[in-house]
C-alpha cells in the first residue's frame, strides 16, 4: 500500500454525482470536496465554501462509491474528476483519491483554480492524468475583484504544469463586465498559446443558477444584476484562443 | 413449393436473390440472412426530401392542425371497418408513390365494434357523431362484442380488482394491439404462396380429433386464410396484385405496407406495431440500386413515403383513452439495427434512411423509430443514431445483446419494449399491476386505502403504531399472492374473449402456426414500493389510522436509501420485488399455455395510477403520480441520470422478459460543452448503460420549445434537470428570471 493511502486518509466532501462532456473527457465521477479560498463573485457552488460544511468521508468509502462505477466510466472513455470547492485544500486526501483512482486504472482530472498549486505534490500531480485549470482573470487586479486572490499562483502552476508534462484544458468564465475585455482576453491567449500541454479552452458563459442557494444560505449573489453573455460574445473569445491553435469552445 | 420458387423465377421476384433455406419455406430471417449488405459507412450518402416528397407531406399535414382542434378530423360512423370495408383512399393520388389509407379519405376514422360496441359509441358522441343506428343494433342484438364477453365471464373479484385501480388499463374494452404480423412476408412471397402455405398448415390439424382446442385452429386458419384473400382484394381496388411476390423495390415497400395497412384497418389495438423492415426492404432498394433502376432519391422517397404513411395512421378513440396514453398513440413501432446471430451487424443503408425521415419529415413520434443497439454496433451508425437523438429526441434504444440470446437476431418491439421474433411469438398484452396500492393493502389487510372497500379475501391488518418490516413484508407477500392469482385469472378471461370476438386474423396470417404465446403482465408503482420498503425497513415508519382503523398516512422517522442512486440497500428492494411477483405470476396456467412474463413499464399511465392511489410509506402524498415504468421516483435520484440508469439495470432482464422501460431527459449541455462531442458522449452512455445489462432508454433531449412549455406548465416537468459544468438544478424550481437565463444559455439566444 503507497504511503498516502496507509493512514485513515478523510476529507471533507460536499456531494457526488456523474456528468457527461463537461468535467474533462466521456462520463465522469464528479467528486466535490468542501472548502475554497476564493470568493469568485459568480461562484455557483456557495455552500462549498467551507470546509467545516462538508461531511467526513474516507478514501475507501469514496473508492467504494467510485468503484460501482468504473466500467461506466471506462466505457465511455470517462473517469474521475475532483472539484469542489477547491481540491487542493486537501491535498493529502485528494491525492490519496488521485492515487487510488489510478491504481484503479481511471482516469482523473483535477479541477482548480490553481491559486493553491504550490499544495499539489509532484506525487499528486504525476496520479492526474489532466487538470482542469480555471483561469478567471488575466488581470491581476481584475482577478483579485473577482475573487479575492492573486492571479500568479495560478500563472505558476500553469508553468509547473507544462515542465512536468501535466496535460490541461483551460477554463475561462465569460462575465460581461468582469472578464470580457479582449485585450485582457488576448493576453491570456497568448499565455495559453506558450503552453504546449494544453489541449483545449473551454469558454464558460457566466450564469446565475447558484442563486437559489445565495438566498437558502442567506448571502447577496453579488452578480445578481450581470447580465449573461450573448452568443456573438463567447464565439468571439473562443475565436481569440483558436487564432493561437488552441482548441475552445 | 416447386411451381411456386418457379414462379418466382419466371416472374423475375426473386432474381439475383442468394439461399435455399427460404424459398422452400416461409422465412423471411433466412432471406434477410441470405442477401442483406451490411453498411458500415457513414451519413454522408442521405439526400434530403425531393419537392414531390414536400408537397405530400405538406398536403396531408395542413390538415393537422383542424384534426388537433377538434380531436378528430372526420369520422365513418356507418361503416364497421373490415379490410375491403372502405373505397380506396389517396392524399395526393399522382404524387403518391406508396398508395393506401385506413378510409377513402387521409385521416378520415373508422369504427371498430368487435372490441366493444359502447367504446365506439361513447367516442363518437365525444367527437359529435351520432352512433349509427344500423350499427348499433348489428352490434347490440345480433353480434356479440369482446367487451360484452368477458363482462359475461368475470368474477366479481376481477370486476372489484379492476374497479379498485390495483388492475389497470386491462384490454377488456378495447383492442389488445401488441401483435406484430409479419408484413414483410407480404412483399417476399406474395398472398398466393401465403395462403398454401396456410392450407398446408391447416392440412396437418384434419388428421387430429376434434377437441376444443383444435376446433379453434382450425377455426382461426380459415379466417387467416380468408383475411388473405381480403388483403389480395383490398391491394387489387389499389391497383396492386400482391398475391405475386414483389418484384422491385417500389413493390417490395407497397406490398409490405397494404400488409400492414390490412391490419390497420381491422384491428384498433393499443399498440400496432410494424416489425423489423428496414434491412429487408434494404434488400431489394440494394438490388434496384445495383441494377441502375433507382437512384438514391428515389430509395429515400420511397422510405418517406412510406413512413408518411405509418405516420397517419389513425384510431377512433375515447377522450378518456387519450388522457391516459398522453395523446393518440399507435405505437407504430419499427426495430432498426442490432447485430446478426453470425456477428455482422443488421445495420444497413436503409436503417440509416428511416432515421433520415425524422429530417426529411421533421421530427415526430410516430413511427416509433426504435434502434436495437448494441456496443458493437457500426461506429458511424451508432455516432448518427445519437445525432438524431440530440436534434429530435425521437429514437428509443434497447439492448440487442439482452434480446438477440432470447428471441433470436429476427426480434422486433411491440409498442414500447416488448420483444418478440417476428411471425413465430405473439403476445396476450396484460396491462399492469399496481405494487404500491398491493403494499397499502398489505398494511389494511386487504381493505382500499381510498375507498374502504375490503378487495381481497380478510387478512390480518397491521395494527402497531409503526410499520414492522419483517410483519409488512409477510403481508405484502400474501396479498401479492392473491394480486398473481386474481390479475393472471382476469387475463385468460380477456384474451379467451378476445381471440372468440376480435381475433387478429390478417395478423395471425402472417404469422407461423402454431405460435409461441406470451402471457405479458406487468407492474407499475415498482419505486414507490421498493421505497416504501427501504423506508419501513432503514428509518421508522409511524402509521396514522381513521376511525374505522384504515391506514391513511405515514411519517418517516429518520432516513432511507432510495431506489435510483445505485445504492445496492434500496435496489434490491427493487429487484426482490420485480423476481416475487414474476414467481408468483408463472404459478397460475396461462390461457393456451402462454409463457408468462412481464413488464416493468407504465407508458404514461404513471400518472393515472399515482391519482388512485393513496399516501405511500416513502413520503410519497396520495394522488401523486408514480415515476414512469422503472424510473426512480422523481427527485429522489440525488446523483444524476446515470446513477439512476445503473439501478434501473440491476432489474433482470430473465424476470422482465416483457421489458424494461428507463426514461431520460438530458439538456444538450448535460452532453458534453461543445455541441460538436455531444453526439460521442450519448454513445458513450448508451454503450455503458447496455453493456452494465440495461434493458431500454428513451433519450430526451430538451429542446427550446419544451422548456418554454415547463415555465409555462411546471407541473407537467417535475423531474426536470438542468446540467451545466459542475451543476445540477431542478428547472421548475428556478424563478422565471433563472429560466430565462438558462433557455438563453442553453440555446444561445434570448427569447
Amino acid at each position: 500500500m503507497s504511503p498516502l493511502t496507509a493512514g485513515p486518509a478523510t476529507g471533507r466532501i460536499h456531494s457526488w454525482d456523474l456528468s457527461t462532456g463537461v468535467d474533462g473527457p466521456g462520463t465522469r465521477f464528479v467528486l466535490f470536496l468542501s472548502g475554497c479560498p476564493l470568493r469568485c463573485l459568480y461562484c455557483a457552488n456557495p455552500d462549498t465554501w467551507h470546509l467545516r460544511d462538508g461531511r467526513g468521508a474516507t478514501v475507501d468509502e469514496v473508492m467504494a462509491e467510485i468503484d460501482k462505477y468504473r466500467p461506466f466510466l471506462t466505457t465511455t472513455g470517462g473517469g474521475v474528476t475532483l472539484t469542489g470547492g477547491e481540491p487542493l485544500l486537501q491535498p493529502a486526501f485528494t491525492g490519496a483519491v488521485l492515487r487510488r483512482c489510478k491504481e484503479a486504472g481511471l482516469h482523473t482530472a483535477l479541477d482548480t483554480s490553481g491559486f493553491p498549486g504550490a499544495r499539489a505534490t509532484g506525487e499528486l500531480l504525476t496520479d492526474t492524468d489532466l487538470v482542469l485549470l480555471d483561469i478567471k482573470s488575466f488581470d491581476p487586479a481584475a482577478y483579485r475583484g473577482l475573487t479575492g486572490g492573486d492571479l500568479a499562483p495560478t500563472l505558476t502552476f500553469a508553468t509547473r504544469l507544462n515542465r512536468l508534462g501535466v496535460p490541461m484544458w483551460i477554463r475561462y468564465v465569460l462575465v460581461p463586465g468582469w472578464t470580457d475585455d479582449l485585450t485582457a482576453v488576448d493576453g491570456l491567449a497568448e499565455f495559453v498559446a506558450g503552453l504546449d500541454t494544453v489541449d483545449r479552452v473551454d469558454v464558460l458563459p457566466f450564469h446565475k443558477l447558484g442563486a437559489a442557494k445565495y438566498e437558502a444560505l442567506g448571502i447577496p449573489f453579488p452578480l445578481k444584476d450581470t447580465p449573461t453573455p450573448d452568443a456573438g460574445l463567447t464565439r468571439q473569445v473562443c475565436e481569440r484562443f483558436r487564432a493561437r491553435g488552441k482548441a475552445a469552445y | 413449393m416447386t411451381a411456386t420458387v418457379t414462379a418466382g423465377l419466371a416472374t423475375g421476384a426473386w432474381r439475383r436473390f442468394a439461399g435455399r433455406g427460404w424459398r422452400g419455406r416461409i422465412d423471411v430471417r433466412d432471406f434477410i440472412q441470405a442477401n442483406y449488405t451490411p453498411y458500415t459507412g457513414d451519413a454522408s450518402f442521405l439526400t434530403g426530401p425531393t419537392d414531390r416528397t414536400r408537397a405530400v407531406w405538406g398536403k396531408v399535414s395542413a390538415l393537422f392542425p383542424e384534426e388537433r382542434g377538434r380531436g378528430v378530423l372526420d369520422v365513418d360512423a356507418a361503416t364497421p371497418s373490415t379490410i375491403t370495408s372502405h373505397a380506396p383512399g389517396y392524399i395526393d393520388r399522382e404524387r403518391e408513390l406508396i398508395v393506401g389509407l385506413q378510409t377513402d379519405a387521409p385521416l378520415k376514422r373508422a369504427i371498430m365494434p368487435n372490441g366493444g360496441i359502447r367504446t365506439v359509441e361513447n367516442s363518437l358522441k365525444a367527437y359529435g357523431y351520432e352512433p349509427d343506428p344500423f350499427v348499433t343494433k348489428v352490434f347490440g342484438t345480433y353480434r356479440k362484442t369482446h367487451n360484452d364477453g368477458v363482462f359475461d365471464a368475470y368474477t366479481p373479484a376481477m370486476r372489484t380488482a379492476r374497479k379498485v385501480g390495483i388492475i389497470t388499463g386491462l384490454p377488456d374494452a378495447y383492442g389488445r394491439g401488441r401483435i406484430i404480423g409479419d408484413y414483410r412476408r407480404v412483399a417476399l412471397y406474395g398472398t398466393d404462396r401465403l395462403i398454401d402455405a396456410k392450407r398446408a398448415e391447416r392440412a396437418l390439424l384434419d388428421a387430429r380429433p376434434s377437441s376444443a382446442d383444435i376446433i379453434r385452429d382450425r377455426e382461426e386458419l380459415a379466417e387467416q386464410i380468408k383475411a388473405l384473400r381480403e388483403l389480395t382484394e383490398m391491394a387489387a381496388a389499389y391497383g396492386c396484385d400482391v398475391s405475386r411476390p414483389a418484384a422491385t423495390a417500389h413493390e417490395a415497400v407497397q406490398w409490405l405496407y397494404l400488409g400492414y395497412l390490412a391490419s390497420v384497418k381491422e384491428q384498433n389495438g393499443a399498440a400496432m406495431s410494424l416489425g423489423r423492415t428496414s434491412t429487408f426492404l434494404d434488400v431489394y432498394l440494394q438490388r434496384d440500386l445495383d441494377a441502375g433502376l433507382i437512384d438514391e432519391r428515389r430509395a429515400q422517397e420511397l422510405v418517406d413515403d412510406f413512413v408518411i404513411k405509418l405516420r397517419i395512421v389513425r384510431f377512433l378513440r375515447t377522450p378518456e383513452y387519450d388522457a391516459l396514453f398522453s395523446g393518440d398513440p399507435t405505437w407504430v413501432t419499427e426495430s432498426i439495427a442490432g447485430i446478426g446471430r453470425d456477428g455482422r451487424p443488421l445495420v444497413t443503408r436503409t436503417s440509416f434512411r428511416f432515421l433520415q425521415t425524422l429530417y426529411n419529415l421533421g421530427p415526430a413520434p410516430e413511427p416509433n423509430l426504435t434502434v436495437l443497439w448494441s456496443p458493437r454496433l457500426p461506429a458511424a451508425f451508432k455516432e448518427f443514431c445519437a445525432r438524431v437523438s440530440i436534434d429530435t429526441s425521437a429514437v428509443q434504444y434497447e439492448s440487442d445483446d439482452l434480446m438477440r440470446p432470447r428471441t433470436g437476431d429476427d426480434t422486433a418491439i411491440a409498442c414500447c419494449v416488448s420483444a418478440m421474433a417476428v411471425g413465430r411469438q405473439m403476445q396476450f398484452f396484460g396491462a399492469r399491476v399496481n405494487l404500491a396500492k398491493a403494499l397499502l393493502y398489505a398494511v389494511n389487510g386487504g381493505r382500499d386505502e381510498v375507498t374502504g372497500e375490503q378487495v381481497t379475501p380478510e387478512l390480518p391488518p397491521l395494527t402497531g403504531e409503526y410499520l414492522d418490516y419483517g410483519e409488512l413484508t409477510t403481508a405484502y407477500d400474501r396479498v401479492l399472492d392473491w394480486l398473481a392469482r386474481t390479475y393472471v385469472d382476469a387475463l385468460n378471461v380477456i384474451h379467451y374473449m378476445h381471440d372468440k370476438y376480435a381475433y387478429e386474423r390478417i395478423e395471425m396470417a402472417l404469422h407461423d402456426y402454431p405460435v409461441h404465446r406470451f402471457m405479458a403482465c406487468g407492474i407499475a408503482g415498482l419505486s414507490v414500493a421498493a421505497d416504501s420498503l427501504s423506508a419501513v425497513k432503514h428509518a421508522r415508519v409511524k402509521v396514522f389510522r381513521d376511525a374505522t382503523g384504515l391506514a391513511v398516512d405515514f411519517r418517516t422517522e429518520g432516513e432511507f436509501p432510495a431506489y435510483g442512486n445505485n445504492d445496492d440497500r434500496a435496489d434490491s428492494l427493487a429487484v426482490g420485488l420485480a423476481e416475487s411477483f414474476m414467481a408468483k405470476v408463472r404459478k397460475h396456467p396461462a390461457y393456451r399455455d402462454a409463457e408468462h412474463t412481464q413488464s416493468v413499464l407504465t407508458i404514461t399511465s404513471n400518472v393515472v395510477y399515482g391519482e388512485h392511489t393513496g399516501n405511500t410509506p416513502d413520503g410519497r402524498r396520495a394522488g401523486a403520480p408514480f415515476a414512469p415504468g422503472a424510473n426512480p421516483m422523481n427527485g429522489r435520484d440525488e446523483h444524476g441520470v446515470i446513477a439512476a440508469a445503473l439501478s434501473v439495470a440491476k432489474l433482470p432482464y430473465e424476470q422482465a422478459r416483457d421489458g424494461i422501460s428507463l426514461t431520460t431527459t438530458i439538456t444538450p449541455e448535460g452532453l458534453g460543452h461543445a455541441p460538436e462531442e455531444r453526439a460521442g458522449h450519448l454513445v458513450g452512455v448508451l454503450d455503458g448503460y447496455m453493456a452494465a445489462g440495461g434493458f431500454h432508454m428513451n433519450v430526451n433531449v430538451l429542446d427550446r420549445g419544451t422548456l418554454e412549455d415547463a415555465m409555462e406548465h411546471p407541473e407537467k416537468y417535475p423531474e426536470l434537470t438542468i446540467r451545466v459544468s459542475g451543476y445540477a438544478v431542478n428547472f421548475v424550481r428556478l424563478t422565471r428570471e433563472q429560466q430565462l437565463d438558462v433557455i438563453s444559455r442553453t440555446f444561445h439566444g434570448s427569447l
